[in-house]
């Protein structure tokens, strides 16, 4: 008689990882179908960060609308990192795509001198929401619609200014994806290696870092997340390597931002309240 | 003897949501287009909500029909295009008195016996995660199989069909074919095809081999609202195979023939539904047991 073969499967939990070749062909799909078909505009409008967030909806758009049909912008504020727009530009030179260059220090500071004593996070969110006004402006100038870039990790964070330009996008296609599947995303679609490998930053601090802000890697705090929000238990996580103050942490950040995922609260005083009676999904017209 | 064979037409086409006449218009074209590539399929197969889409929320209310005013449209279009009598199967949001359902209709049009002949209310409201039916529409009652010009049919409704006893109880009636118009949403990328695509296939592989049946999958496609429909219609043999599929998200027409006389020697080699019959007395007695634990 042979060796008795035994097969006794770990727990490594649930996989994150996607199949990034359908995720693009989906994603292509969603970005033709609510631009062009339901709003009618055929050309997109971005803000390129320098980031892997914003070059990945780039990349979309290239193959959603063709080059010719995606206008990146980049928004610099005079504190803003140089690596940010250089690597604005190697982004959008690898897709072929225009750049514009629109400098929102005197946007800023304009209203900055009028508030003197402005905290830096004031002034990053300021940036943030200057950036907004652009991506909307421009996109009016341009016939074009303004693209969210907002990914699923920072929006359960809420790691991100309310109402910012990534946040505002009337259609943002890696909203349900967390930050590791971004990535994922865009070592699939071949972006240039130095948005993929860099350090992740809102870029409103000097030296500021994503990782350092929110106390966990985003390969960690992915995981967590996933498991969490698929309604395993606390201990079960922590079976999968993870620590108690790992797992709080996330569920803190996550349970503490519910309202910036929220259109602003209305107060009811009827039965046909908006969304709260009276509702219609967003697509619904007679 | 004249052997017994149809042509389905499974036309997973994508309405514009709320635009009931626009989407009657859509599915005239296509069926001027069938006719114009020589094509007559004996039976057309639209999805659930074929005409106004899946996610209305309360806009049921706004859109919902009588059984009696859809047959009548679809009799007016039939007339327009068509010039042989034509079955078709569609999915629908029914008002019927003051209620509101997510209904099926087999109807036939033209000919000598046209009419409806079936309207099906789905069970299964899925109300949890992204869907909210049971908030809109009220629960139909039961499954019923009926007579066609194309065999004893039944038809389920999507989340009717993820119970397979709803399934198992059409093919206990005498249903040879089971049309089960649908509406799923793509989740889950992680594989080669999205998860919900691999499981309905799974899922109507299983029904169609245990009861020796064919099932008639047609699957609404498109996008509403973010959520990207799945498509992936598809035609399943009594012996489990799939023997036609459609691509997903965008639309398809899918025709083939449906040789009912294939039925049999399925139902030979893999008895399953005889053996059910059989042992069916002794399962009602464990499903009233069962019963028990229903609080």
């Amino acid at each position: 008689m042979g060796a008795l073969t035994i097969i006794k499967p770990s727990n490594k939990g649930e996989s994150i990882d996607l199949n990034y070749a359908l995720v693009e062909q989906f994603l292509i799909e969603f970005l033709r179908e609510e631009v062009t078909r339901v709003k009618g505009f055929n050309k997109i409008v971005l803000g390129l960060s320098g980031g892997v967030d914003s070059a990945v909806v780039a990349a979309l758009g290239v193959k959603a609308f063709g080059a010719q049909n995606v206008i990146a912008i980049r928004m610099p504020h005079k504190m803003s990192s140089p690596s940010s727009l250089s690597d604005a530009v190697i982004v959008a030179e690898k897709l072929g795509i225009k750049l514009e260059t629109i400098d929102i220090t005197n946007m800023v500071e304009g209203y900055a001198q009028q508030v003197p004593g402005m905290s830096n996070r004031r002034k990053g969110n300021v940036m943030a929401r200057a950036r907004m006004i652009v991506g909307f402006d421009m996109a009016e100038a341009l016939g074009a619609l303004h693209l969210g870039t907002g990914n699923k990790t920072e929006r359960l964070f809420g790691y991100y200014t309310w109402h910012d330009i990534a946040d505002t996008g009337p259609v943002s296609p890696l909203g349900d994806l967390l930050k590791t599947q971004v990535w994922g995303l865009a070592k699939h679609l071949e972006l240039p290696e130095v948005v993929i490998s860099k350090a992740p930053s809102a870029d409103l601090e000097a030296n500021q870092t994503d990782e350092s802000d929110l106390g966990i890697t985003y390969a960690r705090a992915d995981v967590i997340i996933h498991h969490y929000l698929k309604a395993y238990s606390d201990h079960y996580i922590e079976s999968l390597g993870f620590t108690k103050d790992e797992i709080e942490l996330v569920k803190r950040k996550i349970n503490a931002t519910h309202w910036k995922r929220a259109l602003p609260i209305h107060a009811m005083v009827s039965s046909t309240a908006i969304h709260e009676f009276y509702l219609r999904p967003v697509d619904f017209r007679l | 003897m004249q052997p017994r064979v149809f042509q389905v037409g499974i036309l997973q086409l994508k309405p514009s949501k709320g635009k009931r006449a626009q989407n009657l218009e859509h599915l005239k074209t296509v069926m001027q287009e069938l006719l114009s590539a020589g094509e007559k399929p004996d039976v057309l197969v639209l999805p659930e909500g074929a005409l106004t889409g899946y996610f209305l929320q309360g806009g049921v209310r706004e859109l919902a029909v009588t059984r009696d005013q859809l047959f009548e449209e679809l009799e007016d279009l039939w007339r327009e295009v068509w010039d042989a009598p034509l079955d078709v199967v569609i999915g629908f949001f029914e008002r019927s008195d003051n209620d509101y359902y997510n209904s099926g209709m087999y109807a036939q049009l033209g000919g000598e016996h046209a009419g409806i002949k079936h309207v099906h209310r789905k069970v299964f409201l899925p109300t949890y995660g992204v869907f909210d039916e049971e908030r809109y529409q009220s629960r139909g009652a039961g499954f019923e199989a009926f007579d066609t010009r194309f065999g004893k049919s039944a038809i389920v409704i999507c989340e009717d069909a993820w119970h397979t006893i709803t399934t198992t109880i059409c093919a206990l009636k005498g249903a040879e074919v089971i049309y089960i118009p649908s509406a799923s949403p793509v989740r889950n990328l992680e594989g080669e095809e999205p998860s919900n695509v691999r499981y309905w296939h799974n899922l109507v592989s299983g029904i169609a081999a245990e009861h020796g049946v064919f099932v008639v999958l047609s699957s609404l496609p498109g996008f509403e609202g973010g959520k990207g429909l799945m498509g992936a219609s598809a035609l399943f043999h009594p012996r489990g195979h799939i023997v036609a599929r459609a691509a997903i998200l965008e639309e398809a027409v899918l025709i083939s023939n449906i040789y009912l006389d294939e039925i049999q020697p399925a139902r030979y080699e893999n008895p399953l539904l005889s053996d059910l019959r059989a042992g069916l007395p002794g399962m009602i007695v464990s499903l009233e047991e069962a019963l028990k634990w229903v609080r």
